[in-house]
């Protein structure tokens, strides 16, 4: 057993060297050469550089004049990139019955539709779900033509335009990037009253 | 459910499988110290690394010196790793000035990541440093998979050899099996990951100020580099709290798929390796086949589950077609459904949804697979070795129902190899039914849960399948970092694990020994469509007798109230 315990500590300590750092730093180096946007964590920045979020995590929208994303269990206010977390709810927790019955009243109000998709009141297994279905985003054109002051058919080419299906046709669902749509919209569409804002 | 459901679902295992077999090749030939393509690169790394441990790597052990091995590497990897934990505040790579990790904790995840069990007590993204996720967790991710691979390469020559006596050296297993296999695929996975958007990046955080004017702190970390080995290791364990349901851990469709035949894709490869090194390709292709069917029937039937709605949906009159609680827009019903069954037949644990949030029955699902006993295709070399006592186990009752001493790949199975095969099957409901026993009537076992009733035994039950499995997904509602948790699930992790795979590592001591015998007119074959039934027969009987008055008490019971809750709204 006694001659066990040199090659034990030396190959940990060396493989820890190799594998634990020379991987991921060699990883890093060419990561960081190839693809600068996507290893930095596909950051998203204004006019002034100022960094306003990233195109692969949620944030908070809750103006008539923008897409709303899915409801968010990360952190405690929801869209907490340092604590993502789904609800862990159990499927008859009364907790989850209460927040979707709140959700759907709510949705129903502001869309003024009585249709609800899948995904507009349930939270994401990650709290920082950057998509939406198309049929939750088609729900909130109305509302986002009415704040805007511009014809609901505007907003939804714009929407459109946005909608990735799945790769292969058949490997995933088909997405519309909040975010990225939320910016579209302002470019392509940017009468926005600062009133109703 | 729609056809291009089903048709992803068939498309990912199959290619998976499909994969297997050239990696098996060539997985074969690193078992057997052949030169390979990599050895202009590797070679002199592997010669200094055997010059510094200081060991002949062409000197072959027997399964006592094996086992020996084994065992001083996991403990000097269990004490390096519970430092790097507890003292990450001295360490580097540490941007956002973490603490170390309470003693309670350190040993935790320092036992989880040795064990290749990755379950999670903590949140990464508020708990470790860049140093703690790199030095610490991504060099275990590769180490304790290594291991596992290591003692199927062991038992595998122990099939191959007429009388003999070693089953190879641990060392030279374990370094050629981390430099020729798993290093040279982990980067060429890692950086496709970056290119899909995972970062890679000791930054450690972004502030930034959203359209709104609400502020985020995004946390980044070198995150495709650990995602590439936590899938292909079978790992599981989250660079993030939310596991590949983040969108830095698993951004895309093409992410996806590929995480999914990452971490099966190895453990099916280690099936025709032991066929190629054990002479029996034929009943290699069988265990595969079985792997497989299991993996398919499990993701059919959480596919179905989670194709339903729960009744808070029902009860607003949603449009409901999927239950998306805890699920991604980008992977809905069916990539969820079949990461689920390939994450909990795998032993990999990551998750891309949250199985607490599943139905009743999907969630079930998942947990039967973890006790079915992590062979479907199980974590890398250990879903082969436990696959093999699986087939033993079934040789034997064949054997008893014609009066035979039964034989496997040329090998007489007797007494002592079946006792030594039923001792290290006994572990997983001792440990998992024991302890999950013990928690459900300690109070202080009771505060962690999040749900109440039939699902708070469920939570309940999956931390000790999970923790005894070496899974590590969890129903995550369970709040485990707490000292009781932190420390019963220790446990049960080091019995999953090594109390596992001593009576193997002993099996195979037996079988060495033994002369390899030719097949005669009495031999039952072991490749074809009666073996196989044969074979998913006595692991569904064994998990199904063992698990079943459980599961009946949680995911069940919720089945039914779930049917009674629906139909008193109508």
């Amino acid at each position: 057993m006694l001659s066990e315990i040199r090659p034990a500590i030396v190959s940990t300590v060396l493989f820890t060297l190799l594998l634990g750092l020379g991987y991921p730093l060699a990883v890093t180096a060419v990561a960081e050469a190839a693809f600068p946007y996507q290893a930095n964590g596909s950051l998203v920045r204004d006019a002034k550089g100022q960094v306003i979020g990233s195109a692969l995590l949620a944030q908070p929208f809750a103006k008539d004049e923008y897409l709303h994303p899915r409801p968010s269990a990360a952190g405690s206010n929801g869209y907490d990139p340092t604590s993502s977390s789904g609800s862990n709810y159990g499927p008859l927790s009364s907790d989850l019955a209460k927040r979707i019955k709140g959700d759907a009243e709510a949705l129903r109000k502001s869309t003024g539709q009585s249709a609800i998709p899948d995904d507009a009141i349930t939270t994401s297994g990650s709290g920082l779900d950057p998509d939406i279905s198309p049929g939750y985003a088609d729900l909130q054109a109305d509302r986002i033509a009415k704040a805007r002051g511009v014809s609901a058919d505007q907003v939804r080419k714009v929407i459109a335009e946005q909608v990735h299906g799945p790769a292969l046709g058949f490997i995933g669902q088909p997405t519309v990037n909040v975010l990225m749509t939320n910016r579209a919209l302002d470019a392509a569409l940017p009468r926005v009253n600062p009133k109703l804002a | 459910m729609n056809a291009s459901g089903w048709a992803e679902i068939l498309f990912t295992i199959g290619v998976t499988v499909a994969l297997a077999f050239p990696l098996g090749i060539y997985m074969a030939r690193v078992w057997q110290g052949e030169s390979t393509w990599l050895d202009p690169v590797f070679r002199p790394v592997e010669r200094g690394l055997y010059w510094t441990f200081g060991i002949d790597p062409n000197k072959s052990q027997n399964w006592f010196g094996y086992t020996a091995s084994m065992l001083a590497f996991s403990a000097a990897s269990f004490v390096v790793l519970y430092l790097i934990l507890r003292f990450q505040d001295l360490l580097p790579f540490n941007p956002q000035g973490f603490k170390g990790a309470s003693p309670d904790l350190a040993f935790n995840t320092a036992v989880s990541f040795i064990t290749n069990t990755n379950w999670q007590s903590y949140v990464p993204e508020a708990t470790l440093s860049a140093f703690s996720q790199m030095a610490g967790l991504t060099s275990h991710n590769f180490l304790s998979a290594a291991a596992g691979i290591a003692i199927a390469a062991a038992v595998a020559r122990a099939f191959a050899a007429n009388r003999g006596e070693g089953l190879g050296n641990f060392w030279a297993d374990l370094t050629r099996i981390s430099l020729y296999i798993l290093l040279p695929l982990a980067v060429v996975v890692a950086l496709f990951f970056v290119a899909q958007g995972e970062p890679q990046t000791l930054t450690g955080h972004v502030d930034a100020v959203g359209i709104e004017g609400g502020k985020q702190t995004i946390i980044l970390y070198p995150t495709a580099s650990q995602e590439a080995i936590k899938q292909l290791g079978t790992n599981g364990g989250g660079i993030f709290n939310a596991n590949s349901a983040h969108p830095y851990e698993n951004p895309t469709a093409w992410t996806n798929l590929l995480e999914i035949i990452a971490m099966n894709v190895l453990g099916y490869a280690c099936a025709i390796a032991f066929g190629i090194v054990a002479l029996a390709r034929k009943e290699a292709r069988a265990l595969v086949a079985v792997m497989a069917l299991f993996v398919l029937g499990a993701s059919a039937v959480i596919y179905w589950t989670e194709t339903q709605a729960p009744p808070a949906m029902l009860a607003v009159h949603a449009a409901t077609a999927v239950n998306m609680e805890g699920k991604e827009v980008r992977f809905g019903a069916p990539s969820t459904a079949v990461w689920a069954a390939a994450t909990t037949g795998a032993s990999d644990g990551g998750v891309n949804g949250m199985h607490d949030s599943f139905m009743p029955l999907g969630g079930g699902m998942a947990m039967f697979m973890i006790q079915l006993g992590e062979m479907l295709p199980g974590g890398v070399g250990s879903g082969l070795y436990g696959m093999v006592v699986m087939a033993l186990i079934a040789v034997f009752v064949a054997g008893l129902m014609v009066g035979r001493t039964p034989e496997y790949l040329g090998k007489k199975i007797e007494a002592r190899e079946v006792k030594l095969a039923m001792l290290a099957v006994l572990i997983l409901p001792l440990s998992i039914l024991g302890f999950a026993a013990l928690a459900a009537v300690l109070p202080v076992a009771l505060k962690a849960l999040e749900n109440s009733g039939p699902h708070g035994l469920s939570e309940i039950l999956y931390a000790y399948s999970s923790a005894t499995g070496n899974n590590g997904s969890a129903f995550a509602g369970l709040s485990a970092n707490v000292p009781y948790w932190n420390a019963t699930l220790g446990i049960a992790m080091l019995l999953g694990r090594f109390a596992y795979v001593v009576p193997v590592l002993a099996m195979a001591g037996a079988i060495v020994a033994k002369p390899k015998l030719a097949p005669t007119a009495g031999t039952l074959p072991t490749h074809g469509p009666l073996f196989i039934s044969l074979l998913m027969g006595v692991i569904l009987i064994m998990g199904g007798l063992q698990f079943f008055p459980a599961q009946a008490l949680g995911p069940i019971v919720e089945h039914f109230q779930v049917l009674q809750t629906v139909a008193a709204q109508h």
